[in-house]
This record gives structure tokens, sequence and C-alpha cells, in this order.
């Protein structure tokens, strides 16, 4: 069980919690709003962008290269960005808290 | 070779120069061929534009037949974004339950008709009456309005091969204009009068914007999702075991539906007109000249995609391009996968196997490459379950 906390663009902060999946996937299953999910998951879509609170970054880990230069292209990246339906749930998650870019 | 493969005519040319060249009407094109420069290329909407004269940025170009803008797609930010603010909850619909459901009953009356059938065509009988009647649901007007658009058959809007057809344009751009006439007598919960009821930057939109509006809504999703749909029936005919696969494992029909798409790329290329002398690949282009967005080039590029030239149904990482890329991508995305998704869902409850009987390939022929992008002709057998 992993709780994990979004804030989004107008500033709400809505804490979920999850066993499996994807971040994405536990977003968009709770109408989190700037998280679409387009693509379902397989990196193709960019409308999964969050940005990780700098203190939880050893929690979500390193982006790997497709996700990175997906990223690159987006003008609101930086170096918290990740696209969370690259972000699988587990324990290691658990406290972190995203910021939803769009 | 199987009749559903369809193999990458750029991979020399992408490895080697990373661009290619051809001619459309004495308006050449250089075609964008490697997964980053065609990524690049799409993000870059100032130096690679959208808003030229109208027509331009198609391939073949459309400027000797229409003056119509079509909107959003031929116009740049920061109006680009006005339009789409509104039309992006519109066409984000077919996530709605009750619209999936709508979608469902369609297809599935549709696959039933074939299963009595001793075989059926795929790109006339199937996939464009789909698509025609899956239309009335992305527009919100009566389902019989389908039967005309039927009727006009899958080259209503252009003539086949290089040739452009301005008479059968016409035929569309009249519908639509008597159309949105209709409308203005008497408003309803149709598209046309959505958008002829809204405002884009404090300002009613005009006949001619809604107009535009429109023609991209039937032309931009006729042929793209004919050859997305009769693409992938023929993947499930040649490969029987994929069929029994998603079957049981509904968890990959997500993940097969991508890669469906990433493979057979269903929209070659999209052009852009260059607003100031640039390079791609150490290559000079000059401005006024145009660009192509070869996404069918980019969705096989083997730095990104293992096995690229093979279907890969449970594919994980997959950031194809089929849908475009950036600022301009598919406004219709929502709506064809939604498609695919029902489709996959109806095509796993009642079929147990599909067979080829005939194909007649529909190759594009792009300056040195030739590309099939589809089928002219699919004869098919369905067998229920
Ligand atoms: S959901 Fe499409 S990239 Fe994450």
């Amino acid at each position: 069980m992993a709780k994990i906390t979004f804030i989004t663009s107008d500033n709400e902060t809505i804490t979920l919690e999850g066993t499996s999946g994807s971040v994405m996937a536990l977003a968009v299953d709770n109408g989190v709003k700037g998280i679409d999910g387009d693509c379902g998951g397989v990196c193709s879509c960019a409308t999964c962008h969050v940005h990780v609170l700098p203190e939880h970054v050893a929690k979500t880990g390193e982006a790997s290269e497709i996700e990175t230069d997906m990223l690159e292209l987006d003008d609101n990246a930086n170096e918290f960005s990740r696209l969370c339906c690259q972000l699988e749930i587990s324990e290691a998650l658990d406290g972190v808290v995203l910021r939803v870019a769009k | 070779m199987k009749k559903s493969e369809i193999t990458c005519p750029f991979s020399e040319a992408r490895t080697n120069k990373g661009f290619g060249e051809m001619d459309d009407q004495n308006d050449p094109v250089t075609m964008l061929l490697r997964h980053k420069d065609v990524r690049k290329g799409a993000h870059d909407w100032k130096t690679f534009q959208s808003g030229a004269t109208p027509g331009r940025i198609v391939i073949p170009s459309e400027v000797n037949i229409r003056t119509t803008r079509q909107i959003p797609f031929e116009v740049d930010p920061p109006q680009h974004k006005s339009f789409r603010d509104i039309l992006d909850p519109w066409f984000k619909r077919p996530l709605e339950e009750e619209y999936q459901a709508k979608l469902t009953a369609q297809i599935s009356v549709l696959v039933d008709e074939v299963l009595a059938l001793d075989s059926v065509d795929v790109i006339s009988e199937f996939a464009l009456k789909l698509q025609s009647r899956a239309l009335t649901l992305l527009l919100n007007t009566a389902y019989d309005k389908s039967d005309l658009w039927i009727s006009w058959g899958t080259h209503v809007f252009r003539s086949e091969g290089e040739a452009l057809d301005g008479d059968k344009a016409a035929i569309l751009y009249d519908y639509i204009d008597a159309e949105i006439d209709k409308a203005i007598a008497n408003p309803g919960a149709d598209l046309y009068s959505v958008l002829l009821a809204s405002e884009v930057d404090g300002k009613k939109l005009t006949k001619e914007e809604v107009k535009g509006v429109m023609i991209l809504t039937f032309a931009g999703g006729r042929d793209t999702v004919i050859n997305a749909v009769s693409n992938s029936l023929a993947y499930l005919a040649d490969n029987p075991k994929s069929l029994e696969r998603l079957r049981e494992e509904p968890e990959i029909r997500n993940r097969a539906i991508e890669e469906l798409i990433r493979y057979y790329a269903p929209l070659t290329q999209m052009g852009r007109v260059v607003t100031e002398d640039t390079t791609v690949c150490e290559h000079a282009i000059k401005a006024d000249t145009r660009i192509s967005l070869v996404w069918a080039a980019a969705n096989r590029d083997e730095k990104v995609f293992e096995n690229a030239n093979e279907v890969v149904l449970d594919r994980k990482m997959n950031p194809h391009l089929s849908f475009g890329f950036g600022t301009h991508n598919c406004l219709g995305a929502t709506h064809a996968r939604a498609i695919m998704k029902v489709l996959v869902e109806v095509l796993t409850a009642k079929v147990q196997s599909m067979e080829i009987i005939s194909a007649e390939e529909n190759i594009e022929e792009l300056g040195e490459f030739k590309r099939k992008v589809g089928f002219h002709a699919l004869q098919m057998k369905f067998n229920k379950k």
C-alpha cells in the first residue's frame, strides 16, 4: 500500500492509496485534474506529466531515456519531471508528493 | 510475406541521411525521417509553420482545391490554443460511458452483419461504414446521416494518385455549407450548432471558421480510421493467436492497440512551411519551402524501437508518433482510440477467427519512396465464436 499525493494546478491536494499499477492509472481512475493518460501508459502522449517534489525524488528514481527524450521537448519540464505512467506503485513510493504539470 | 505486413521504405534514407525528398505539384518537400528530428520539428512551430496558405501543409497539397483554412490544424499558437480550448472538451467525449455504449452498439451490429456473410470487403463494407456511423456520434447528429457519407465512398475528398479532384472535394464543402445553414436556422445539440454558439478570443466563430473545423473533422478522420481499422483486422486474420491472446489477456489490449497504431501509422506524413533558413541533418532548408514530418518513418526508427519492424503486441515503451506530436497532436485521437478499443472488445467477444481471401494494396508514391498505407480492397471472411 502506498499513499500518493497530487497537487493540481489550482492547488488542490488529493491523496490516494494504491497497491499496484501505474500512478497515471490511479490518477485517471480518481479524476485527478491535469492527468489525462491519453495513450494508456505507453509513453507516447506526455499527458501524465508531473513534477516530483525535490525531497521525494529518491522514492521515484530516475527517468528512462525514452521518458527523458519525451520530456525534453515539453516546455514545462525541469529536472523533477516524470511521466507518471512510468511510475509503478509500490511501497517504495509511499508518501510521495507530485505536482501535476498541466 | 503476410498480406498484413507493411515494410518501411524509409530505413536506408533514415539511417544514411536522415531525410528524403519528394516533388509535390512543383512545391517540393524535404521529408524528415528520424524519430528525434520529427519530434523536434513538430515541437518547433515557429520555424515549421502550420498557419501557411490553406492547403499547403497537406501532401499532396490542396492549395488548388480549397481556400478555407482548416481549424485548428492550419492555425498556429497563440490563436491555436484558443480554438483547442473550445474543441478539446468536445473531442474528449468518447471517454464518456454513454458514448462508448453507443459505439459498442454500432460496432456490434456491424460485426454481426459481416459474420452472417460468406465474405466481405473490409474497406467498403466494414471500415467505411464503421467510420461513417461513428462520426455521427462525434458530431452528435442523427445516425441516418451516415448513409449519405457512406455513399460518397472512401475517396470523396480526393481522387486516386497525385491528381486532386476539385469537383469531388466540392461535394463535401457544399454539404457542410448546407448543414451550417440548417444549424443556423435550427440550432440543436450537434457540433455545428455548438461551434456556431462558441466564442474564440471574445468573438463568435464565423461561418467560414465553423466550416474549417467541420472539413477537418470529416477529412482528418476518414482514411486514417479506415486504414487503422482495416490494417488491424488484416493483422488479426494473419496472426490467429493474437486474437486469442487479446481474448485471454484483456490487460494487454491497450498496449496492443497503441502498437498496431504505431506499426500501421495510418497517416504517413504531414507537412509544414519553413519560416526561416534552417538545417535538418546538415541539409539546408530554405525559408518558404516545405518539410514533412514522416510519422511512419519515425515509428520504425531502430534507435528508439527494438524490433521496430515487427508488431510486438504487448510493447511497453511505445513513444510512437502516429497521432503527431506537440501542439498540433491529433484532435481526433480520443475518438480513434475509442473506436479501436471497442472494436477489439467486440471482436474478442464475437469472432473466433478471420481469414483474408484477397487483397489489393494501397501504395503511396512519395518521390523515391513507395509506402503501403493500407488496402484499396480487402476481402475477408469472419468466423463466429
Ligand atoms: S500516459 Fe501517455 S505518456 Fe504517460
